[in-house]
């Protein structure tokens, strides 16, 4: 699995963002590979194929759904496996595939200081102008850029079951974890306090476009992997996290569903809804959670009861098969947030962004009465997701103990430059750390090399996320002096990569 | 008590009576003993800074 953060970026004379992405990435690229170009390898590239078995025609697609497009924007792959790119009018950071939610965790927090350093770098060269970097999801004035989570599901699942059970899911679990947002309806056009930052802008239960009639289900097919045997699961309704316990949950529990749906232990007839593309709306402004829903077999549930359905199916499924302390572990958060939700939210404002958001909303307001359109209180909408420095309220939040870390200082450290080591990002970061000058470019499913100007370009093929791991490829790694001598041993050795 | 702040709020004097109830001991002081480092780090002109953030689309 994997997380992309699309980040909000704003600068002190207002500079274009397209021009801001374009400084940090280039400020970082730099840095990490002063002597190096690196190109991104787009051809196994499809964002137009749609997992319903068709493909959307070049001429039909509007122009931002087009990533593939080469052109000569700063295009970064790091030493710990990730992407970092532009990608439309914001800095990405596309997080390295990993196994588990920590590791997810781990890793989006290595991109919070990824940025961190970009900007700092940047500031040296434009101090008049610098850069400020967001990791939320709207500017409440009408745009939306994403939080992306990927999950490599098996091929042979119908896709509709999917449809049908990750979608009251998809729209329930806002409640531990939405961001929160101060502004209701795309434009923020009504005053209120909502719970999801993404939720207005979801126009369509199931469709391809991501960029605009954002879908609850997004059918992009386009797996980075065997397309015989994997498909990746592309899901664009979440919401960026700075609470890693809500980050943790919003990950842990979708790969829970989806090894239920894989093993074919759930069928979600009894909490499918009629109108999911407006209760998802509905639910994110119903701060209370006591919103009932009539479900298409008559039930009558509020977005908690749906949540419960969801937890009690997987504990039932957890106590039939073998699983790991993480999995327990994320049941128990799971359990922990759904009764805090219901007898005692107070408990959960170190845990889930929105709650947090808001008892720090409901502090200014209260102390110096302000009402929500006071620029102040829409300011700390805003700077509760500022990673520029550490001055974000999250941050501020986090060093006091107000907000719960779960993962370590030296462990986010740790990930900024080293790649996970149980997947084949283990294999495209030890590359890039150790042989980058004989990298000509680089793709979730590949690594070029340039071995000899005067030899054609090898490429290797990384298609199987499972291989290229420490285990099967670091011998190599540490034995080999040269990307040449690497090459030859990999290729001797079937079955590793 | 979260949907207070959704509704057309004309009594502050109320508003602020339900809070001491709402939250816990320790979140209340937890936060109350940052309300100064958040100070620290808010807007000098939110004004200014609200307006100004503004994105293009994205994914």
């Amino acid at each position: 699995m994997g997380l992309e953060n699309e980040y909000g970026i704003s600068s002190a004379k207002s500079t274009d963002p397209i021009i801001l992405s374009n400084r940090i990435v280039l400020a970082y690229a730099n840095h990490i590979y002063p002597e190096t170009k690196i190109r991104w390898d787009y051809d196994l590239e499809n964002p137009l194929r749609d997992a319903r078995g068709f493909d959307l025609s070049r001429a039909e697609a509007d122009i931002s759904l087009l990533t593939n497009e080469e052109v000569t924007i700063p295009n970064l792959v790091l030493t710990n496996g990730a992407r970092f790119y532009v990608d439309h009018a914001h800095p990405e950071y596309a997080a390295p595939e990993v196994l588990t939610p920590s590791e997810i965790v781990q890793w989006d927090l290595a991109g919070e200081r990824i940025m961190q350093i970009a900007c700092a770098l940047d500031a040296q060269q434009y101090p008049d102008d610098k850069i400020r970097v967001f990791k939320n999801n709207v500017d409440n004035k009408g745009a939306s850029y994403g939080t992306h989570e990927n999950y490599m599901t098996a091929r042979s699942i119908d896709f509709n079951k999917l449809i049908n059970v990750l979608t009251p899911h998809f729209i329930t679990r806002q409640l531990y974890c939405g961001a929160g947002r101060i502004g209701l309806g795309q434009q923020s056009e009504r005053s209120g306090y909502q719970i999801s930052q993404r939720a207005d802008y979801i126009e369509a239960h199931v469709g391809l476009e991501t960029t605009m009639k954002r879908p609850i289900i997004n059918t992009r097919d386009e797996p980075h992997a065997d397309p015989a045997k994997h498909r990746r699961l592309h899901v664009i309704i979440g919401d960026a996290n700075m609470s890693d316990f809500a980050n943790l949950l919003k990950v842990g529990t979708t790969s829970l569903i989806l090894s239920m749906i894989e093993d074919d232990f759930i069928n979600s007839a009894e909490v499918e809804l009629s109108d999911p593309v407006q209760i998802v709306k509905d639910i994110s402004q119903d701060l209370d959670m006591k919103n009932i829903y009539e479900t298409k077999s008559g039930k009558k549930l509020s977005a908690l009861n749906i949540q419960s359905w969801y937890l009690e199916k997987a504990r039932k499924y957890c106590n039939l098969k073998e699983v790991d302390e993480q999995t327990k572990e994320i049941l128990n958060n799971w359990e922990y947030a759904l009764e805090g939700l219901k007898n005692n939210p107070e408990i959960l404002v170190d845990k889930i962004d929105w709650l947090a958001k808001y008892s720090i909303i409901e502090k200014y307001r209260n102390r110096d009465s302000f009402d929500l359109n006071h620029p102040t209180i829409r300011s700390l909408d805003f700077k509760y997701s500022e990673i520029t420095t550490n001055d974000g309220i999250s941050q501020v939040l986090r060093r006091n103990g107000l907000l719960t870390e779960l993962i370590s200082e030296e462990a986010i450290k740790k990930a900024i430059t080293e790649p996970p080591e149980t997947t084949r990002a283990w294999f495209r970061g030890k590359v890039l750390s150790n042989f980058s000058q004989s990298v000509s470019a680089v793709s979730w499913d590949s690594v070029i090399f340039d071995l000899d100007k005067s030899q054609p370009l090898v490429r290797i093929s990384t298609l199987d996320p499972l291989r290229g791991t420490r285990e099967l490829v670091g011998q190599f790694i540490d034995k080999s002096t040269s990307a040449a001598e690497l090459v030859s041993l990999i290729r001797a050795t079937p079955g590793i990569n | 008590m979260f949907n207070r702040i959704n509704k057309p709020n004309n009594d502050k004097a109320n508003d602020k009576s339900d809070l001491g109830v709402t939250y816990t001991k320790s979140s209340t002081k937890g936060i109350d003993s940052v309300l100064d480092e958040i100070d620290a780090v808010l807007e000098k002109n939110a004004e200014e800074f609200v307006k100004g953030f503004i994105q293009k689309g994205g994914q």
